[in-house]
C-alpha cells in the first residue's frame, strides 16, 4: 500500500506541499508524542502517528526520513513548522481522528511491522 | 535587602537552538543595558559555557548563576541553578550519565559549541543535547535538591517540554517553590489558566535564545544574588520576596 491509498483510505489533510506520494510505500509505523522515545524507535519510511504538532517533530521526522507524519485530533501546526517541514522534505498529514483509531486503520490496511 | 531584576533562563551557543550571537560578551552586554543584575545560565543538559559567561561579567555589575535547563524522561524541562562550580559540577556528571549516547546532527537540530569568555570557539559538543535524560520529574527535585540547588519548572505554560501542556499535574513529592513562565503570558492568566499553581510564586524569563528575547520582568528583593537567596524570597522568607511586573509598570 502506497502512500497515495493511505492519505485517500483514511481521508487525511495534506498539510505540506505534495509530492509523488504513490511512490512512496511505508514498511511500518510508530505512535508515541514523547520526542525521545520516536527517536530510538521509529525508523525511516515508518508512518509516525501523533497528536504532537509544534516545530520540534519536523527535526524528529527529518533526522529519521519518515515516509509521513499522521498529526492527529486536528491538532494544527504553525506555519513556520509547515515552512520547515517544507523545507526538510517532511510529509505533514492531518485527521480529526484519534491516535488510536488512525493505528487501527494503519494496522487493517496492512501497514504492520517490517519481519 | 535590595531589588535584583532578574532573568534566570539564558542559553548560549552550545545550546543547539541558540543563535550564533549567544556568546558570553554579548550576553553580558545586552544583559547589562537592559538593567538585569541576575541571570542564569541554563543550557540544554549542560553546562559547559556558565564559566565563560562568568568571567565575561567579572567587573561588571551583572551576576551569572551557574545552572542549567534538564530534559526529563516526562520530557519536561526544568531549571536547575547552583550557588557553587562544585554543585554544578556534580549536577552535571549524573546528567551525563542520564544522557542516551547519541550523537547530535547539526544539521537537523543545530550546533553546540564551548565557547571562551570572549566567545571564542573551544570545542563542538558531539553528544546530542536536545533530548531527554533518564531522570523523572520525581529525580531532578531530589537530586537537585539533594546537592543545595534550586529546581522549577521552566516555561509552564508552553506546549512544547512545558509542565502543564505537558504531563497536566504537580506532584506533592515535588519540593516545588515556584515555576517559571514564558514572555507570552501574564503572571494573572498563568494562574487561571494553570490552577495547579496553587498560591505557589511565579518568575518570569525570556528563555533567552536570541539577544532580543530577554525578559527583564522579574524583581527579586535579595540579601545578595545567590540560589540560597532566591528560595529564600520564592519562600517569602525574612522579608526576601519575588514580582512579576510587566513593561508597563516596571
Amino acid at each position: 500500500m502506497n502512500l497515495q491509498q493511505i492519505i485517500e483510505q483514511l481521508e487525511l489533510t495534506i498539510l505540506t506541499e505534495p509530492r509523488d506520494f504513490a511512490s512512496i510505500y511505508p514498511v511500518g509505523g510508530y505512535t508515541s508524542d514523547l520526542l525521545s522515545c520516536v527517536m530510538a524507535g521509529a525508523k525511516g519510511n515508518y508512518i509516525w502517528v501523533t497528536l504532537q504538532s509544534h516545530l520540534n517533530i519536523v527535526a524528529v521526522a527529518g533526522l529519521l526520513e519518515v515516509a509521513a507524519v499522521i498529526i492527529t485530533e486536528n491538532a494544527q501546526p504553525d506555519a513556520a513548522t509547515i515552512a520547515k517541514a517544507n523545507e526538510q522534505g517532511v510529509t505533514l498529514l492531518s485527521t480529526p481522528k484519534t491516535t488510536y483509531e488512525i493505528d487501527g486503520r494503519l494496522w487493517e490496511l496492512g501497514i504492520r511491522l517490517p519481519a | 535587602m535590595n531589588k535584583f531584576c532578574a532573568d534566570l533562563h539564558v542559553h548560549t551557543v552550545l545550546s543547539p537552538c541558540a543563535e550564533v550571537e549567544m556568546i558570553p560578551p554579548l550576553i553580558v552586554q545586552r544583559a547589562v543595558e537592559l538593567g538585569i543584575d541576575l541571570i542564569a545560565i541554563t543550557d540544554h543538559n549542560a553546562s559547559a559555557n556558565v564559566s565563560a559567561v562568568q568571567k565575561a561579567a567579572a567587573g561588571s555589575s551583572l551576576k551569572v548563576l551557574a545552572g542549567m535547563e534538564v530534559q526529563t524522561r516526562e520530557e519536561v524541562h526544568l531549571l536547575c541553578l547552583f550557588d557553587s562550580a562544585q554543585q554544578l559540577e556534580a549536577w552535571q556528571a549524573s546528567v551525563d550519565a542520564a544522557l542516551p549516547d547519541e550523537r547530535n546532527r547539526p544539521e537537523f537540530f543545530g550546533e553546540q559549541f564551548v565557547v571562551d569568555e570572549y566567545g571564542d570557539y573551544i570545542r563542538t559538543e558531539p553528544r546530542l543535547l536536545l533530548t531527554s535524560t533518564r531522570f523523572s520529574i520525581d529525580e531532578v527535585f531530589e537530586r537537585v535538591t539533594a546537592l543545595g540547588g534550586l529546581a522549577l519548572p521552566a516555561h509552564v505554560d508552553r506546549a512544547a517540554n512545558g509542565l502543564f501542556p505537558t504531563l497536566g499535574l504537580v506532584s506533592e513529592q515535588w519540593r516545588l517553590l515556584g515555576f517559571e513562565i514564558s514572555r507570552h503570558i501574564t503572571p494573572a492568566k498563568a494562574r487561571a489558566a494553570f490552577r495547579s499553581i496553587g498560591n505557589l510564586p511565579l518568575i518570569q524569563s525570556g528563555d533567552v535564545h536570541r539577544l532580543d528575547e530577554f525578559a527583564a520582568s522579574t524583581f527579586f528583593t535579595l540579601a545578595e544574588r545567590t540560589v540560597e537567596e532566591i528560595c529564600k524570597a520564592l519562600k517569602g522568607e525574612g522579608g526576601r520576596s519575588v514580582a512579576v511586573q510587566s513593561g508597563a509598570d516596571k
